[in-house]
């Protein structure tokens, strides 16, 4: 209940955050990206004062046996890089470029009414779902090929 | 220059650095909204609620700031909507495959020196500006 809670309150705080940043406004986002125009560099400072506080706490979280309200630390381990993080990465830039507007600020942007934030939205919902059918016709696709899986013992 | 708010968004940028701490801290989660979204649009046994209650405080901050900073939903450049659904699409599909959005690899992937979110940052950002380019240089057409 209280991690609930957390969650709840980490989401307002977050909102008010992008909303005072500039993030909810597209018109700050695009004119950071315009760095061959009239570059704004003012997410930059987002950027700065967000991994600042958060470098601290992740610092401190590794001293932590365990987090306060909860029994483990769920943290990505992963250092690889692939292909789909860098084509991942490549189409949700282009996105953002193009609308002006990430996840975070569009949900936030919803509390405004605005009927052009819930076209994003509902088609940022369409590209999840899309992503999630093209990756199970993939596996699907990929499974034959890979005999590797069906010969190892522990699989 | 003339939008520049270094302070305003130095404020705003500590405010988004303690709700992730908050939710590091207290809930031992990763705060990546993408990954949130979609773990609310597809939901994982016993998974989603903390994230549902996140995307709750996201729209209770939101109406916070309806009420008192209108000026936040001042958006400045609303697209068409055909074009806005193409972006909408884009970053949907796109922070799957690349696990990960502009909180998730930005904020908390950076912050923890993770080499993935590094270079998936990098790559948005140069992605993103190369689009905006390619928009002014095509001029008024969206």
């Amino acid at each position: 209940m209280k991690a609930l809670l957390t969650s709840f309150v980490s989401g307002i705080v977050f909102a008010l955050g992008l909303g005072i940043s500039g993030m909810t406004r597209p018109i700050k986002v695009i004119g950071f990206l315009d760095f061959f125009g009239s570059w704004d560099p003012s997410l930059a400072f987002v950027m700065i004062g967000a991994i600042c506080v958060y470098f601290v706490a992740n610092r401190w979280s590794q001293t932590m046996p365990s987090p306060l309200l909860t029994a483990k630390f769920l943290v990505p381990s992963r250092s690889d890089l692939d292909g789909q993080l860098i084509i991942g990465a490549v189409i949700f830039g282009a996105g953002w470029g193009l609308g002006g507007f990430c996840p975070g600020p569009a949900i936030t942007s919803l509390a405004s009414g605005a009927a052009p934030v819930m076209v994003f939205v509902a088609a940022m919902a369409i590209g999840i779902y899309l992503h999630a059918w093209s990756a199970s016709v993939w596996s699907l696709e990929e499974r034959p090929a890979s005999p590797v899986l069906q010969t190892s013992p522990d699989s | 220059m003339h939008n520049f708010t270094p302070v305003a968004s130095l404020f705003g940028g500590i405010l988004i650095g303690l709700s992730a701490s908050a939710m590091l801290l207290l809930t031992g989660k990763i705060t990546g909204i993408s990954g949130i979204f979609a773990g609310v649009l597809r939901p994982a046994k016993g998974d989603t609620l903390w994230k549902a209650c996140f995307l709750a405080g996201l729209l209770a901050g939101g109406l916070v700031l309806r009420l008192f900073l209108p000026h936040a939903f001042d958006f400045g450049v609303v697209r068409s909507w055909d074009v806005l659904a193409l972006a909408g699409l884009l970053v949907g599909f796109g922070t799957r495959l690349g696990n990960g959005c502009t909180s998730g690899h930005g904020v908390c992937g950076v912050s923890r020196l993770s080499a993935r979110s590094i270079v998936a940052t990098a790559t948005f950002i140069a992605s993103g500006a190369v689009v905006v380019f390619l928009v002014h240089l095509l001029g008024g057409l969206l």
